[in-house]
């Protein structure tokens, strides 16, 4: 640990910013394309017709039954085969957690909707609004006010979570500090230089969701 | 179990001034922040006495009831129950709060355990009663109660009416020398409560000290000895409860009154 | 591309043998990561409703720290900087006579990590109980220690047998991140099946439906045991 060159880690600040700007890209469109693909996935459980609506639920259930890493290597297994051609890891884990995600997303959206009493529906009904503006003015507010703290502190397990993108080698920032550290012969040092930023990003964003939480609600 | 009958010829009463104080309340006053709750309260209850606390609601009058067992601490004055200061640093509030009975607004029996159960738990683990040494106790208070039948249930199996004599007999398994009642009757349905005001009025008439905050003022008229109003974290009234209906003598406690009578 | 199925390679020697021992592998990582994330993080989540400002400070130290690190760079902080950090003799130890060390760090690393989820659990376990029932057995003259023994813990056992089971779960799932320190269980070897024999789908099939079988079994297992210990005249989970 003596010999550390602080030099050291402004050498290979760019490398290791790159894979940190790969891990914020991978949570960003996976959260995008996981909230899109977990909107529709809670709709139809909750409004499908029976057999959708079990379709719906067997993914869901399906997906939260087997570990991410499972996930990510069947995708970088099967997407160049789908697909025709080889196709790089970033694309392949991107569809793994947006796949992976989707059904947490689900189940989040799902329990939040289904937290408000159902006479809370009634009431709105029996004042005359029709089925989709009760949903629109009356549920889903009450339901997003009560989604949203966790579909945040899930967002921040998934950025945890891309770090497992290390065991296709898609140089996420683990993977970068995880190289660099073997290449320099300092895991000491870049190990312990990852615990402190990732504590320090996953510490301040669920601070802020605690901190959204415990404002009062806007008119 | 039909004791809805006046107290007045208790075996002790008049409540006399021989009578030694069980619970004594000196200048007793908390805040929370600038919210003053107590505002220097002094009040106490000789042995045998039953005192009503009542006021609107934000009074103070539970908060009040919660400082004799040191349930809520306070910033000045002292409580003393029999002869053991509450307040005290030293006290063992433990053991004095084992040999003070309370009952809540909400029963709080433990939903866990059976109706039994519930009554015998501290007769075993804080007096070191034999199981069935506290069974036999137990029976014969939920007997008392008239739910000698129950023993088996779980709580969320009674009524409310029900749940809340356990609660009294779990807290006169203890030997109590003072109980303390926190609205025993406002959670429950208005033909349960009579059941339950049934059970306190037996046991005034048996001598029991008690200090009961409620609303119920048939009760309080005809039951208690005493009455004491409070508004606004203060005591505003301490009267002998006969004095106290016909003639308040302020004019918060006359509101107070033809509000909750006229209901 | 074009991929030749074979799914006998499933049940041919030795490939057989590793599934096999990847599933015993998971189980055990599992099962003794489970053990050490109930002790800790049941004793966590008392510290944080506790009275005593100490007490919740440490606890939820620790939360955040575990919560807020992930489960990988904890693995890796385990195995390859801690032996660094600690004193010679013990670092060595753990280096050259530890027996096991992928398994143990494995267990130490996925139990702790757990142990923060269980100690939220366990938090708002007892929370959700009500300070009433705290208030009653304090009144009865019940020491602390004895309100939560008799009162508190068994009722929010209850409370968080469901959430539990999920986070079994986890940590069954969670296991398969003991292939990154070497300690090839489940996945690792399905993976390994892949690489010997280009086979990756069977062999990724079969990890994953046993993945699913155990899921099952668990939660038919757990929902069995919430039944058995449901609180007459309270109405169950629906």
């Amino acid at each position: 640990m003596s010999d550390f060159d602080p030099d050291l880690l402004s050498a290979v600040a760019p490398f290791l910013w790159d894979g940190l700007l790969t891990s914020f890209g991978l949570l960003l469109l996976a959260m995008a394309g996981g909230g899109l693909l977990g909107t529709l996935l809670a709709v139809m459980r909750i409004a499908g017709p029976r057999p959708i609506a079990a379709l719906a639920a067997g993914y869901v259930n399906g997906l939260r039954s087997v570990p991410l890493i499972m996930v990510i290597f069947w995708f970088y297994l099967l997407v160049p085969l789908v697909i025709g051609r080889p196709i790089g890891a970033f694309t392949s884990a991107l569809v793994a957690f947006v796949i992976f995600e989707a059904a947490y997303y689900a189940e989040i959206i799902r329990a939040g909707i289904q937290s408000v009493p159902k006479q809370q529906l009634a009431a709105a009904l029996a004042s005359g609004l029709g089925p989709l503006q009760a949903y629109r003015f009356v549920i889903l507010p009450q339901a997003v006010r009560k989604m949203l703290p966790i579909l945040l502190s899930q967002s921040i397990a998934l950025f945890q979570d891309t770090s497992l993108v290390y065991v296709v080698g898609l140089h996420d920032f683990m993977t970068a500090v995880s190289v660099t550290a073997n290449r320099e012969g300092h895991l000491v040092e870049f190990y312990l230089f990852a615990v402190v930023i990732y504590f320090t990003l996953c510490f301040a964003a669920s601070q802020s969701i605690q901190f959204l939480n415990r404002q009062p609600v806007s008119p | 179990m039909t004791i809805s009958a006046v107290r007045k010829a208790s075996p002790i009463a008049p409540a006399s001034v021989e009578q030694p104080v069980t619970i004594e309340i000196t200048g007793i006053s908390k805040s929370y922040g600038a919210l003053e709750v107590l505002n220097d309260c002094s009040m106490s209850i000789r042995k045998g006495e039953a005192v009503v606390v009542c006021g609107p609601s934000g009074s103070g009058k539970s908060t009040l009831l919660k400082c004799v067992n040191g349930l809520e601490t306070f910033q000045s004055g002292s409580i003393v129950v029999d002869g053991v200061s509450v307040g005290d640093r030293n006290t063992d509030l433990t053991r004095l709060r084992s040999r003070i009975g309370m009952v809540f607004q909400h029963f709080e029996l433990y939903p866990h355990l059976s109706v039994l159960e519930n009554i015998t738990l501290a007769q075993v683990k804080v007096l070191r009663r034999s199981k069935a040494e506290a069974s036999e106790k137990g029976m014969a208070l939920l007997r008392r109660v008239g739910l000698g039948d129950k023993a088996g249930c779980h709580p969320a199996q009674l009524s409310g009416g029900q749940q809340q004599r356990v609660a009294i007999a779990r807290a006169l398994a203890m030997d109590p020398i003072a109980m303390l009642f926190d609205e025993p009757t406002s959670a429950l349905d208005p033909e349960m409560i009579k059941d339950v005001l049934d059970v306190m009025t037996e046991l005034a008439g048996d001598g029991m000290t008690m200090m009961v905050v409620t609303h119920e003022m048939g009760f309080a008229h005809h039951v208690a000895d005493r009455v004491v109003f409070m508004d606004g974290g203060r005591i505003l009234e301490d009267a002998p409860s006969s004095v106290f209906f016909a003639q308040p003598s302020t004019e918060r406690a006359r509101i107070f009154l033809s509000k909750i009578l006229r209901q | 591309m074009t991929y030749r199925w074979d799914w006998s390679v499933l049940v041919s020697e030795p490939y057989l043998g590793w599934l096999l021992a990847g599933l015993g592998w998971t189980l055990l990582v599992a099962g003794a990561a489970w053990v050490l994330a109930l002790a800790v993080g049941v004793t966590i989540g008392v510290l944080r409703t506790l009275p005593n400002r100490a007490a919740r400070t440490f606890g939820t130290a620790y939360v955040e720290t575990f919560r807020n690190i992930p489960l990988l760079l904890q693995l890796f902080v385990w195995y390859f900087v801690l032996p660094e950090l600690l004193p010679a003799p013990i670092g060595n130890w753990i280096k050259r006579d530890l027996p096991l060390p992928e398994y143990w760090t494995a267990v130490i690393g996925l139990g702790l990590f757990t142990a923060a989820r269980v100690a939220e659990q366990t938090r708002a376990g007892i929370q959700a109980i009500g300070r009433g029932q705290a208030m009653a057995a304090a009144a009865s003259g019940l020491t602390l220690t004895q309100s939560y023994r008799y009162i508190l813990l068994p009722i929010a056992a209850r409370n968080v047998l469901p959430p539990l089971t999920s986070e079994f779960l986890n940590v069954v799932k969670n296991s398969s991140l003991a292939l990154t320190i070497g300690l090839l269980e489940l996945t690792g070897q399905s993976r390994q099946i892949e690489s010997a024999t280009f086979h990756g789908i069977e062999a990724f099939t079969a990890a994953t439906l046993t993945y699913v079988v155990l899921t099952t079994v668990v939660i038919v297992a757990l929902r069995a045991i919430e039944r058995l210990v449901a609180i007459p005249g309270l109405m169950a989970r629906a």
